[in-house]
């Protein structure tokens, strides 16, 4: 499975990640061979896919139980102004 | 948009339009953590690790939100599925703290559901729902010079989306889906549906066919129609400009609009390649959500009466005119309102009348809603039950009552008759009293006396006026309209 | 390297007043400031002190402590309030956790004080701790020899003496592995047995919390501390903890089948670990227990469908990295460039793995890649299902090699992967297993790995604290 340079750049895009040129370039070799590696995966049918387990989901009642300390994480933002979290502004 | 260009358009193209509209469960916390859900608390103060999407934390379920998303499937008329799972969507927004929305995609909680609503030329028309699901809301990004700045408040609240299938034909097809929607919704007291808090908030898909023709055209998602009174206008600028787009024998593209009212347009928002890339996958963290036959039967068999039941019944049981009945039932605490009015004062269309009219207009004056709970507005219905009771009694006329009312309501309640008698209300219905009052009128009025007895009938009235001048408008005008036939005649 | 006095030993002599969380607390901050492996990255030396006395305060106060005056290391991926959390990489260096992770409340609960937290590969992504924004953790064996990993540091504190527990995560072998490598017990319980609460994910379906520990008997003693369901977790298993470290001694091999999965012992094994292996083997069945081979058909294809699940949930699970709310932010003019900039500071594992991730979930290759991984995924499991019908226990080979060099398998990612062969099927199946140290070659430690069925922690203990016995407790380099 061969990865073109596009999709190396498509992908990253995606998640959001900057590459070099030559990240580029290494990641499109390392990530056709490994996908090379998990193609042998192919051969296995799919079907079995099972419904997934009993379910059993533990549910939480509707209480409030609000944070100790809210202004605690305010602090931890690298910007926040006023009581809100601020980024830089969105281009469109 | 004149209307007379819409017209004119729909001659020739038949709109299709499919409506998501998310609402807001009426939850006290969010639906996977403890905080709160209060609209207009200071910004970020309802956030924790969770919602803020820390690292290391996990979502667990909120048993609230699941009840609320099933009562609102089955009032939907939807089939809950018993096994639904959760999902997550990606995509990267600040407001958005995990970069992804945990949501339901293709194992949703319900599916194939419908709702009625009645046209204005009166007819019935059923919409199809083809899913509810649970999800949970994002947090909330203002836009300004310096930056982007968001407010995680409202992000994790649980939200439910309910999609329309492609059923709706017209603009006006659309806002009578979103307010029957709307209704439903109230009536079950699923969500508050309040547009202008963003509790309820509505996308529509719209596309254009020639007139006669099956299959469906290309369509355009209209984002963010958020008001009442922007879908109409909305959805017949996306109308309008697909038309010309097709009338000049150009292609409608599939994309995303944004809805821009201050502008009156729908832009198009910056079209990127990855926008529909959300790569879902089940979500780990939760296990798969079970609904039981029981619950479901349990949440079915508590589901209120819904407002068109309930009218018919107010017409068959109470007698009452259609007109009332539709009015009566617009939302679930007006009519609980004025149920409990006629279980005090069995008198349903007088109920009816009053709490039409000046409790309504009593309520509207202090902007407030008319409801029993938590606290009754404007007035307790046990308080409105005994002035009609005098008022029927006869201690009250027709016209001090309004005012016995405005004032109960002012004084927040208070008994009607103390209120008569501090202000000297009462209504004179002493036959002795109301003679000599009459008899003073008539002695003072001889020419007028003369004339009635000639033939000037009309003149009663004129009699009548002085007899409630003299009495400060609290003679009993039947009384007095009787007696003085008797002593004219 | 310093003899380790067991967690047992410490606790006992702490509750019976011989000696004090303080004194005990003290020295193993000694060693832990004389250790020179990049073992810790960051040392909670006052914090430490003040957690002894209130220990020794509650101790005089006549509460039972299970783990009274432990000192313990915790894996820097798991969250303890009021310090960093870093998971070992730059973009939460600025990071300060709000809350403890529920492992971390129980350690606490049960007297146990956290000295430190270790070394990992970035975001637990490796299998050497090389990966590591903050530098290689060192082999206390051969400094020149990777630690294993991801839970490199824990492994190493442990082996080096400076802690007698610590507690470390597995995804696809981060805890057996490095445990192997340095010689010491791994332990990587059944999926949901330990609260994932506090520990930043990685696979979400994979991840579990596990120990590290000199002796079979501290793995359990600090497993039965740690594990339980948690109203914070959905995915914990509702059922209660059994005692695992109570007379696990007096188990005996007579009766039990232990099984021999035939894959595991295919090319690529290194001939010694092989024969360590084997004397397991014929010392179980010197004491009377069945040996069954048995056959996992789909074991093979584990890594694959592990690099396919479990990275398209770390893509995920790292999507929340966006320098909006916490953390590093890059300086940008624009939210787009905030974004690109700021994940470009994940190390290059990091980012292989979020491309990776990202491709097999995006449109057009879910059904080949995800959908395919989680059939396969479900056969692994069936595999097991069908094992235990036949067995108690299986007995593999923990890694095909024992520690390779620092920088030696750096640049070739899948050799890399292949590390995790003999792990990852535990991960995929959600059992428990353990790796105890088994011999060495050349004075590096080799690993024996026992796999059971889904909440068979105390029936693995039984068996490894046998086959300890027959090594002696510990590997001492």
């Amino acid at each position: 499975m061969k990865i073109t340079p596009e999709e190396v750049r498509h992908i990253a895009r995606l998640a959001r990640l900057e590459l070099t040129a030559d990240e580029v370039t290494r990641f499109q070799v390392e990530l056709s061979q490994i996908l090379d590696y998990v193609a042998q995966l192919e051969d296995i049918e799919s079907g079995v896919s099972a419904e997934p387990t009993p379910p059993d989901q533990p549910l939480r009642q509707d209480v409030v139980e609000p944070c100790a300390d809210p202004s605690a994480l305010h602090g931890q933002a690298p910007d926040f102004v006023d009581g809100l979290f601020r980024v830089p502004r969105v281009i469109e | 948009m004149k209307a007379a260009e819409l017209d004119l358009v729909l001659d020739r193209y038949e709109p299709v339009i499919g409506l998501e509209v998310h609402a807001q469960l009426k939850t006290a916390s969010k639906i996977f953590c403890g905080c709160a859900t209060t609209y207009g608390a200071p910004p970020n103060t309802q956030v924790c690790p969770v919602c803020l999407g820390y690292p290391g934390v996990l979502p667990v379920l909120n048993a609230g939100a699941v009840e609320l998303a099933v009562t609102a499937a089955l009032a939907l008329g939807c089939a809950v599925h018993e096994t639904s799972l959760f999902a997550r969507k990606h995509y990267f927004y600040p407001d958005l703290p995990k970069g992804y929305q945990i949501s339901q995609f293709d194992r949703p909680l319900a599916t194939g559901g419908s709702l009625t609503i009645v046209r204005d030329d009166d007819a019935e028309k059923s919409i199809g729902i083809t899913r509810v699901h649970l999800e949970e809301d994002a947090g909330k990004s203002t836009h300004t010079e310096s930056g982007t700045l968001v407010d995680f408040n409202r992000c994790g609240t649980p939200l439910i989306e309910i999609v329309s299938e492609p059923d709706l034909r017209s603009p006006r097809e659309a806002y009578l889906y979103l307010r029957s929607l709307k209704q439903t919704l109230e009536y079950l007291e699923v969500s508050d549906c309040n547009m202008e808090e963003g509790s309820l908030r509505c996308d529509a898909n719209v596309s254009l066919r020639p007139v006669g023709r099956s299959e469906f055209g290309t369509k355009t998602e209209v984002k963010n129609v958020n008001s009442f009174r922007y879908v109409e206008d909305a959805l017949a600028f996306e109308i309008e400009r697909q038309a010309g787009l097709l009338e000049a024998g150009e292609e409608v593209v599939h994309e995303t609009r944004l809805w821009d009212s201050a502008r009156g347009e729908a832009r198009p928002m910056r079209s990127k390649e990855e926008s529909h890339d959300y790569r879902y996958f089940p979500e780990p963290d939760l296990e798969p959500l079970a609904v039981d036959a029981t619950m479901s039967e349990g949440i079915r068999s508590g589901l209120p009466e819904m407002p068109r039941v309930r009218a018919a019944r107010f017409v068959t049981e109470h007698g009452l005119p259609a007109y009332d009945a539709e009015v009566l039932t617009a939302t679930r605490a007006l009519a609980d309102y004025y149920e409990a009015a006629v279980e005090l004062f069995n008198e349903p269309k007088e109920v009816s009348n009053w709490v039409m009219g000046e409790v309504l207009r009593l309520a509207n004056e202090r902007g407030q809603s008319v409801r029993l709970e938590p606290t009754p507005q404007p007035i307790a219905p046990a308080d409105l039950a005994r002035l009609l009771e005098n008022k029927q009694g006869g201690r009250i006329s027709g016209s001090a009552a309004k005012e016995v009312l405005t004032i109960m309501v002012e004084e927040g309640g208070g008994d009607p008759l103390v209120i008569i008698e501090d202000r000297g209300l009462e209504q004179i219905s002493d036959a002795t009293a109301l003679e000599t009052e009459i008899e003073a009128v008539i002695e003072a009025h001889p020419e007028e006396v003369e004339a009635y007895r000639g033939g000037k009938v009309g003149l009663l009235g004129f009699f009548v006026g002085q007899v409630m001048k003299r009495t400060k408008g609290q003679a009993n005008p039947e009384l007095v309209n009787q007696i003085l036939r008797e002593k004219l005649g | 390297m310093t003899r380790t006095v067991s967690a047992t030993a410490i606790s006992a002599n702490v509750r019976s007043g011989e000696t004090s969380a303080v004194d005990v607390v003290d020295a193993a901050l000694e060693r832990v400031a004389a250790l020179d492996l990049n073992a810790f990255l960051s040392v909670r030396a006052e914090a430490a002190r003040t957690d002894a006395a209130d220990v020794d305060r509650r101790v005089a106060e006549g509460e039972s402590l299970a783990l009274a005056g432990v000192p313990v290391a915790v894996k820097d991926n798991i969250a303890l309030r009021g310090g960093p959390t870093t998971c070992g990489s730059r973009l939460l260096e600025p990071y300060v956790s709000p809350y403890d992770a529920t492992a971390v409340t129980r350690l606490k609960a049960a007297g146990a004080v956290v000295v430190g937290k270790t070394n990992l590969d970035e975001f637990a992504m490796g299998s050497s701790t090389e990966n590591s924004a903050f530098g290689p953790t060192r082999n206390p064996h051969d400094r020149d020899r990777v630690a294993g990993g991801s839970s490199g540091g824990s492994a190493a504190a442990v082996a080096a003496g400076a802690v007698p527990i610590a507690l470390g995560s597995s995804t696809g072998g981060s805890v057996r592995q490095p445990a192997a490598f340095c010689g010491v017990v791994g332990v990587k319980p059944t999926y949901g047995r330990v609260s994932r609460y506090g520990l930043v994910a990685f696979g979400s379906s994979f991840d579990q919390i596990g120990t590290l520990s000199t002796s079979v008997e501290d793995a359990a003693q600090l497993l039965e501390v740690v594990a339980g369901s948690d109203p914070s977790d959905a995915t914990t298993r509702p059922e209660p903890v059994e005692e695992l470290a109570a007379a696990i001694d007096s188990w005996e091999p007579r009766g039990a089948r232990i099984g021999w999965p035939k894959e595991y012992f295919a090319t690529g094994l290194d001939p010694e670990i092989r024969c360590a292996c084997e004397t397991a083997l014929e010392r179980l069945a010197a004491g009377g227990a069945e040996i069954v081979e048995v056959s996992l058909p789909h074991s093979e294809r584990g890594v694959a469908v592990y690099y396919i699940v479990a990275i398209a949930e770390a893509s995920s699970n790292l999507a929340r990295y966006d320098g909006v709310r916490y953390g590093f932010r890059a300086p940008a003019d624009d939210l787009q460039s905030m974004y690109f900039r700021t994940r470009a500071a994940f190390g290059a594992e990091v980012k292989r793995r979020i491309m990776l991730g990202t491709y097999v979930l995006s449109a057009g290759y879910y059904e080949a890649f995800y959908g395919k991984g989680t059939a396969v995924r479900a056969r692994i499991t069936s595999d097991f299902d069908a094992a235990w019908e036949q067995v108690d226990v299986l007995l593999a080979p923990t890694t095909p090699t024992p520690a390779f060099r620092i920088g030696e398998k750096v640049e070739d990612p899948l050799e890399m992967y292949l590390n995790d062969i003999y792990t990852v099927s535990a991960n995929l199946a959600g059992i428990p297993a353990i790796s105890i140290p088994y011999g060495a070659i050349d004075g590096l430690p080799i690993g024996v790995q026992l796999m059971g069925p889904s909440l068979s922690e105390r029936r693995l203990f039984e068996v490894a604290r046998f086959l300890e016995r027959g090594v002696g407790s510990g590997s001492s380099p």
